[in-house]
């Protein structure tokens, strides 16, 4: 038989590119591997072949969805692929998005099967999971140990048309695809075992996970904005200048709550990002690029809106868990509540 | 973050780069914005013009905010 021919797609960082001060280049392709395929190569045993990687800077993609996607759907084209495999992305959101949009674009329009790998909590996997195979990894690059030789082994398992089991025996993230099957004990027996557990206290196993809803219903509008209180709140990390809470810049353990009673416009000398996740160059330079308080007071001082409120809440997003970020918001929008807030304007990087 | 500010029953808009992901999270008014690393201007501009383009988006979410909305809306222009 031959080599499985694969096309391999990472991002800036893992090509060694650059951070976030590279992540708006431009989609490139080479041949061979680059950066993280390596460790996939190593684990093909002569089966399959990564015979060339496309590299694209995160916020390129993120930023030029449509363009990203032709630019790289023509390189791809061009080494005629077998399997086409994009990360692992780990708990990268923007890779993690641009892995499952270019899976996706590619199982679509070159009908070959493609493969990616992240965190569970990875946004792309809440919105391609259903579409695509994600080989679930942790979630940092740490993981690359573990991550590397699971995609592949289930990279060449797809490639060779075998069948593909149970999430749960083969680590992909449930799609919520539903098989018939024959047990050995009827649907009944199985049923009251499960619920004799459960009384017990003892372990079971449902058969059919109930989906998990958390959608919130959008509160009324605001009948008259001149005269409410807004609040800012930003994922974007903007914090006084020299970050005087530490907060990290990802995987946040805390957020901040600060004073803007007296700023008019946050400037190079008063603010600063404490953010990891994104070239930090222009909200350091300005942060009312993130945090709009110039803006926001203008609109005050003309009755646009009543009132800013004098506080601002602030964390880093990336990396964040959701539990953490939950848990952050949970605790300060009852503060919100308390000071009589009527809306909130939320920014994000 | 979003979803428990609307959750304690204030409304929220989400002024954010990449849509997607404000989908998936779960925002109900939802503002694109200019780019990751500055959602809220344009650094190619000058102060000037920067900040009228982003008087423009905060305008723009102080609308959606008196804006009745059924489900997840985005704000385009």
């Amino acid at each position: 038989m031959n080599k499985i021919r694969i096309v391999h797609y990472i991002n800036q960082f893992f090509a060694g590119i650059g951070g976030e001060e590279k992540a708006d280049v431009r989609a490139e392709s080479r041949e061979g591997v680059v950066g993280p395929g390596a460790a996939l190569n190593a684990q093909f045993k002569g089966e399959a072949e990564i015979v060339a990687t496309i590299i694209c800077g995160d916020s390129y993609f993120n930023e030029n969805v449509e363009e990203a996607k032709t630019e790289i759907l023509e390189m791809i084209k061009k080494y005629n692929p077998d399997l086409f495999i994009a990360g692992p992305a780990f708990n990268a959101g923007r890779y993690g998005v641009a892995c499952g949009t270019i899976c996706k674009e590619v199982k679509d329009t070159l009908n070959i099967p493609v493969v990616t790998a992240m965190y569970i909590e990875n946004p792309g996997a809440d919105m391609y999971k259903k579409e695509l195979y994600i080989v679930e990894t942790g979630n940092s690059a740490a993981g690359m140990k573990t991550a590397a030789p699971a995609l592949a082994k289930f990279a060449l398992k797809l490639a060779k048309g075998e069948e593909i089991g149970a999430p749960s025996v083969e680590g992909y993230i449930p799609r919520g695809i539903r098989k018939n099957i024959f047990r050995e004990e009827r649907g009944s027996k199985r049923a009251v075992d499960m619920l004799i557990n459960k009384l017990k206290g003892e372990e079971f196993v449902t058969e059919y996970a109930m989906p998990y809803f958390d959608n919130v219903a959008p509160n009324s509008a605001i009948k008259d904005i001149s005269k409410a209180k807004v609040a800012l709140v930003t994922s974007g990390g903007i914090v006084p200048k020299g970050n005087p809470d530490h907060i990290e810049s990802s995987s946040a353990s805390k957020y901040g709550k600060y004073d803007i009673a007296g700023y008019n416009d946050l400037t190079v000398e008063t603010h600063e990002t404490a953010h990891g996740g994104y070239d930090p160059v222009y909200a350091n330079d300005d942060s009312d690029r993130v945090l709009p308080v110039d803006v926001l007071r203008d609109l005050e001082k003309e009755g646009v809106i009543g009132e800013l409120h004098r506080y601002f809440y602030t964390t880093t997003g990336n990396g964040t868990s959701v539990g953490n970020s939950k848990g952050f918001a949970a605790k300060f929008a009852k503060e919100l509540v308390t000071d009589g807030v009527d809306a909130v304007i939320l920014t994000s990087t | 973050m979003v979803k428990e500010i609307e959750r304690a029953g204030i409304p929220v808009v989400h002024i954010c780069t990449v849509v997607p992901i404000s989908l998936t999270v779960g925002a109900n008014r939802i503002v694109p914005a200019i780019a990751i690393p500055h959602p809220l201007g344009n650094p190619a501009l000058d102060p000037v013009e920067e900040k009228k383009v982003r008087r423009k988006l905060v305008v723009k979410a102080l609308k959606a905010l008196e804006t009745e909305v059924e489900g997840q809306t985005v704000f385009e222009d």
